[in-house]
């Protein structure tokens, strides 16, 4: 190639700056239009986020803390909320949704566990077993609750005629005081605990054979492996699963609505998200109902605070 | 984890133990009794639901009851069907069920790909408030969420009894945004790198790249989204009164006051056809979607 005998002139110091400006300029519009692209793509779930998530919270706090009646709204500080904690059924909305939610985390939580250790054994019959284990999960929650309903009556219902064939004593169900929550932990029990246990199972699969082999080698029984090696291997499962399980059952409704009517026999199937929905629909309090969310919300974000505290991300 | 993959995977209890005479006879008592004592807890109260929307009004009172209806009455079902209007709760209920699946795919597929793939400014920050919200679940905010949507603030529209009020509030997942994005995140950049040379813009992009390759993903949130809506209950009461607008789990307990027992078991039977065919279609996808939320170990 000729070489060009005219050595190229170093540019001027003004051009320099016109070009490395324009190059500038066209890289910055360039990206303002990759974000206004990315923006554009985000619109559709922001707006619904905005109208339908973050604006309602906020709303909530607001309206806790004003009254409104007859389209004009005041400022009342803490009423709402004395008002709403003085309610005899407060507290025991509160009680019944603590006693569903311990007992429902054995029946949640320890019972799916403990069939899933053993499901994960059987070499036979468990693609038959899961499906059937997750079936309750796949039915309408009205579907099945109207089945206990009916089942749970103490004449004529299945329950009771199972129990007197086996010569055990019957039981009230949701017509006793005190059976009420158990009631309706077992309905909830059997509609729910499909998921937990194909989920356990799931983790169950990710434990390495060799731990077991070495902890038989050195001896250890049955009990003692599942001890030592299953539940530290399902550690971070069994964590979520609990943390999920107490953020799910606090938000109890739809059991007590359909098998007892909401408030139950002596109040002890009403539960805490009843008790908000009855506060604003019947009566008509929208600011104490939202009170009650909040303190319901504070309640529930204290349970994650709590468990993000206590374990080690390890994802 | 290669290893663990050629030796025979061994569980609790290793293979040669099983072997042995004794424990095999243990082992299939209990494999056995199991399966006996499933079936019986897991599908008797179905077998329940569908015989007794066959007895007649007496038998299914009757104490103690029979196993098998004496005169099987297919009537109750289209009694069922006409009292309660199952046609159009069904109907309702899989309309809301499938927009707000279109509605989730489209709004929440776009925003996880802004996420991961064009990660505008502050991206981070807007993914971090929708996370947030997964701290706090929806029933606690069904009130200020239904004051919302009798009146939404600036359009002021009414959004009772329409297929919106279910339709647009099913977006706000920010679970399925967090599954799609953290899958969009595992494909390679130079995928997108030669197709953006190829002058692909980002919507062809994700068109003809991402969402051919997205198909696992897509369908575990789609039926979970779908799940979703024909499982909710509080917020269809709230939103949904009007009779024609009703969801299947309102309906039959709205409608089921006053009718004899064989005719509402046999309506809730109807109304678990859908879901159980459903479940029965997709049962292998359902049940790996479970474990997609995978949290290891």
């Amino acid at each position: 190639m000729a070489a060009t005998t005219v050595a190229p002139q170093a540019p001027s110091s003004g051009q320099v700056t016109e070009y490395r400006t324009s190059r500038r300029r066209s890289r910055m519009r360039r990206r303002i239009a990759d974000n206004l692209t990315g923006y554009t793509f985000l619109l559709g779930a922001v707006l619904c986020f905005a109208f339908f998530s973050w604006y309602p919270m906020v709303r909530e706090f607001i309206m806790s803390f004003q009254h409104t009646k007859r389209g004009v709204t005041t400022w009342v500080g803490w009423h709402n909320y004395t008002a709403v904690w003085h309610d005899p059924a407060f507290a025991a909305a509160w009680r019944n949704t603590a006693e569903f939610t311990l007992l429902a985390l054995f029946g949640g939580f320890v019972v799916p566990f403990v069939i899933a250790v053993v499901l994960n054994e059987f070499r036979h019959a468990q693609g038959y077993l899961r499906v059937l284990v997750y079936l309750p999960v796949m039915l309408p929650p009205a579907s099945g609750l109207f089945l206990f309903k009916y089942a749970y009556d103490p004449g004529s219902g299945v329950f009771n005629q199972i129990l007197h064939a086996l010569h055990l004593p019957t039981s009230q169900w949701v017509q006793s005081p005190t059976m009420t929550v158990p009631s309706l932990v077992i309905a909830s029990t059997w509609l729910n605990m499909g998921g937990a246990i194909l989920i356990y199972l799931a983790a169950l699969q990710n434990i390495p054979g060799e731990l077991y082999e070495a902890s038989e080698l050195d001896g250890a029984g049955i009990f003692r492996r599942v001890w030592h090696v299953t539940v530290p291997q399902t550690r971070l499962i069994l964590s979520l699963m609990f943390l999920l399980q107490i953020v799910a059952t606090m938000q109890l409704f739809i059991e007590p609505f359909i098998l007892a009517g909401g408030d139950g026999v002596e109040n002890h199937a009403e539960s805490i998200v009843y008790l908000i929905y009855q506060r604003a629909f019947s009566f008509h309090d929208f600011n104490g109902a939202a009170a009650l969310g909040v303190m319901l919300m504070v309640v529930l974000l204290v349970f994650s605070a709590i468990y993000t505290w206590l374990s080690p991300r390890q994802d | 984890m290669a290893a663990a993959q050629e030796t025979a995977t061994r569980t609790l209890i290793s293979p040669a133990r099983l072997n042995r005479s004794g424990a095999k006879r243990i082992y299939w008592v209990l494999v056995i009794v199991t399966i006996l004592l499933f079936t019986f807890v897991f599908l008797g109260p179905l077998y329940w639901m569908v015989t007794g929307g066959l007895k007649t009004g007496q038998e299914i009172a009757q104490v103690p009851p029979t196993i098998y209806p004496q005169h099987p009455q297919l009537s109750n079902y289209v009694t069922a069907w006409n009292d309660l209007g199952l046609g159009r709760l069904l109907l309702n209920t899989i309309w809301y069920a499938f927009g707000a699946l279109a509605f989730q795919l489209v709004f929440d597929v776009l925003a996880a790909f802004a996420f991961s793939k064009l990660r505008p400014r502050f991206g981070n920050v807007v993914l971090g408030l929708m996370l947030a919200t997964l701290m706090i679940p929806a029933t606690v905010l069904i009130i200020p969420q239904y004051v919302t949507v009798i009146d939404l603030p600036i359009f002021h529209w009414n959004m009772l009894n329409s297929p919106w009020v279910i339709w647009l509030p099913s977006v706000t997942n920010a679970f399925n945004i967090f599954l799609l994005k953290r899958f969009f995140d595992s494909i390679p950049e130079d995928l997108l790198q030669a197709a953006a040379i190829d002058g692909a813009g980002p919507l062809r992009t994700l068109r003809s790249i991402i969402l051919p390759m997205s198909r696992p993903i897509i369908g575990v949130v789609s039926i979970f989204a779908v799940t979703a809506v024909w499982k909710d209950f509080l917020w269809p009461l709230l939103v949904e009164p009007g009779t024609n607008t009703k969801t299947v789990n309102v309906g039959l307990n709205a409608f089921a006051q006053g009718l004899g027992q064989n005719v509402v078991v046999a309506a809730a039977a109807i109304a678990a056809v859908p879901t159980i065919v459903f479940f029965l279609i997709f049962q292998r996808n359902i049940m790996s979607g479970l474990t997609v939320g995978g949290v290891k170990g």
